[in-house]
């Protein structure tokens, strides 16, 4: 998004385009990823009830990933799990592992 | 004020105190919302309106909160909601709204503030000096000062047409000195109700929580990457309300007959020595102006009615080849090298290139009182200061006993 000047936009940081925080990708605040694991998860979805982000993506009633463009990494639905399906694990270590 | 002229409506004679005046100006406003909490010497604003409110003499909605805190955010809440909003409050009471008084300047909703100056504690003290609101003037409100009754009732008005403008659209106090103006019955001339009804108008905010037509989300979270730019349009917005006090104020002299400028000479035409002050002491020295001329010395006095924004360029253009200039503050900054006024007063000199000789009188902290005999001690200084032709110390301590 290209940032604009003093003059385009509305005063005292009013917004009138509602619903534009899906323009905003928190993911980069993450510093632990959720690790789903599909063989464990029996698609209770609690993950998706609790998520604060709604970074839970959720197509036709069935689990099937995390919004890693949005998911901040607070780590409440790996704590929620019943199953134990969704394990933290550090972002800098997942990037290590790749490299 | 400056001169009299034809007044489109006829005074009303009135024997009131100021802070009666300001209530007055308040039941002829009929706010939508009224948010305070009572602190001396300021109490009597909101007593003598929430009688108005219990009397159905107004139709607004008045909120008994249970600080000062609560009501500057009930103001904020209320003016976001798109009503048209004012508050009252002195010293302590002013200090506790701090944080608030920020939100809403940032958040750009025109509230009006009724402020009657009251010293800081500690040590503890109720009375007048100018510590309150010189204590907030770098948190972006519009920043008038009062000289008398008259004023207070004037100004008051004259604040909401200032704040609303959609040049401006920042929340604006006048300031009253507490008890000398505050609790002092003065003769003022008030309008009828419908000049004032006539002269505010109708609000219409661009933007409002209760517009569900049109959703708008007011204070969000700025981060580094817009922050910036809100600062700039707010530093803009108070820099075009200077043509608007003026605008507003020429249309107030024709409603009544006492048109209002940014300041206020008195004998300045030929004046070499120059007082500069704000509030009821400009009054003061006006009497202590008319001694001197009695007596040969070519003394003037300039009255700043608008500290914020303050008119630089003007205070340069007026009183940059005199000889010698006396600033009057009524508040400490604190490890400053002058009080606040003064500290405007003399860069609006430096970046204007004008280089006069220029002394600091802090004087009537407390509450002390000052009177036009003292003020002449001061011309006489500046006389004196002219003659030997060194400035000497630049902060004085005017009337502290060593």
């Amino acid at each position: 998004m290209a940032l604009k000047g003093w003059h385009e936009i509305l005063i005292g940081g009013m917004i009138t385009d509602v619903g534009n925080s899906i323009d905003y990708k928190t993911g980069d605040w993450r510093s632990y990823r959720p690790i789903w694991d599909d063989k464990k998860c029996n698609n209770c979805k609690v993950c998706w009830v609790y998520c604060p982000d709604g970074s839970i993506v959720v197509k036709d009633g069935v689990m099937i990933g995390v919004d890693l463009d949005y998911c901040k990494g607070c780590g409440i639905c790996a704590q929620e799990c019943p199953q134990k399906a969704i394990k933290m694990m550090e972002e800098t270590k997942l990037r290590e592992a790749v490299k | 004020m400056t001169t009299m002229q034809v007044a489109k409506y006829k005074g009303i004679p009135k024997g009131l105190e100021g802070d009666r005046a300001v209530a007055e100006a308040m039941r002829q406003m009929n706010p939508d919302v009224v948010a305070a909490y009572p602190i001396t010497p300021q109490t009597e604003i909101v007593m003598r309106f929430s009688d108005f409110v219990a009397n159905g003499e107004v139709d607004t909605e008045f909120i008994a909160v249970e600080s000062e805190h609560a009501a500057m955010s009930s103001c904020i809440g209320a003016a976001a909601a798109g009503g048209r909003v004012q508050t009252a409050t002195s010293g302590a009471g002013m200090a506790l709204m701090w944080e608030v008084l920020w939100v809403a300047t940032g958040s750009r909703l025109p509230i009006v503030m009724h402020a009657v100056n009251r010293s800081l504690s500690s040590p503890l003290n109720i009375h007048c000096d100018h510590s309150d609101t010189m204590g907030m003037r770098d948190a972006g409100w519009v920043h008038i000062f009062d000289e008398n009754v008259q004023e207070a009732y004037d100004n008051a008005i004259q604040m909401v047409r200032i704040a609303e403008h959609p040049d401006v659209m920042l929340p604006a106090l006048h300031a009253l000195d507490g008890f000398i103006i505050g609790h002092s019955v003065e003769r003022l001339e008030t309008l009828p109700d419908q000049a004032v009804k006539e002269f505010i108008g109708t609000y219409k905010p661009k933007y409002s929580l209760l517009d569900v037509e049109h959703p708008a989300t007011f204070g969000p979270m700025d981060l580094p990457d817009y922050f910036s730019e809100h600062k700039r349009q707010q530093a803009e917005a108070i820099q075009n309300a200077l043509d608007i006090i003026v605008q507003v104020g020429k249309d107030f002299g024709e409603l009544s007959g006492r048109p209002y400028g940014l300041m206020e000479g008195y004998c300045l035409d030929d004046a070499d020595y120059v007082l500069v002050a704000l509030g009821s002491t400009a009054g003061t020295s006006k009497v202590a102006v008319d001694m001197m001329r009695d007596s040969g010395v070519k003394a003037g006095l300039l009255k700043i009615r608008c500290f914020r924004p303050f008119p630089h360029k003007m205070v340069s253009e007026v009183l940059g080849k005199r000889k010698v200039i006396g600033v009057l503050d009524r508040s400490i900054s604190f490890g400053a090298q002058t009080g606040p006024l003064c500290l405007e007063v003399i860069a609006s000199f430096f970046t204007h290139g004008c280089y006069p000789k220029v002394v600091n009188y802090v004087y009537g902290l407390g509450g002390r009182d000052i009177v036009p005999t003292q003020i002449c001690e001061m011309y006489k200084e500046l006389v004196e200061i002219d003659k030997k032709g060194i400035t000497g110390p630049v902060q004085r301590f005017f009337g502290v006993r060593d």
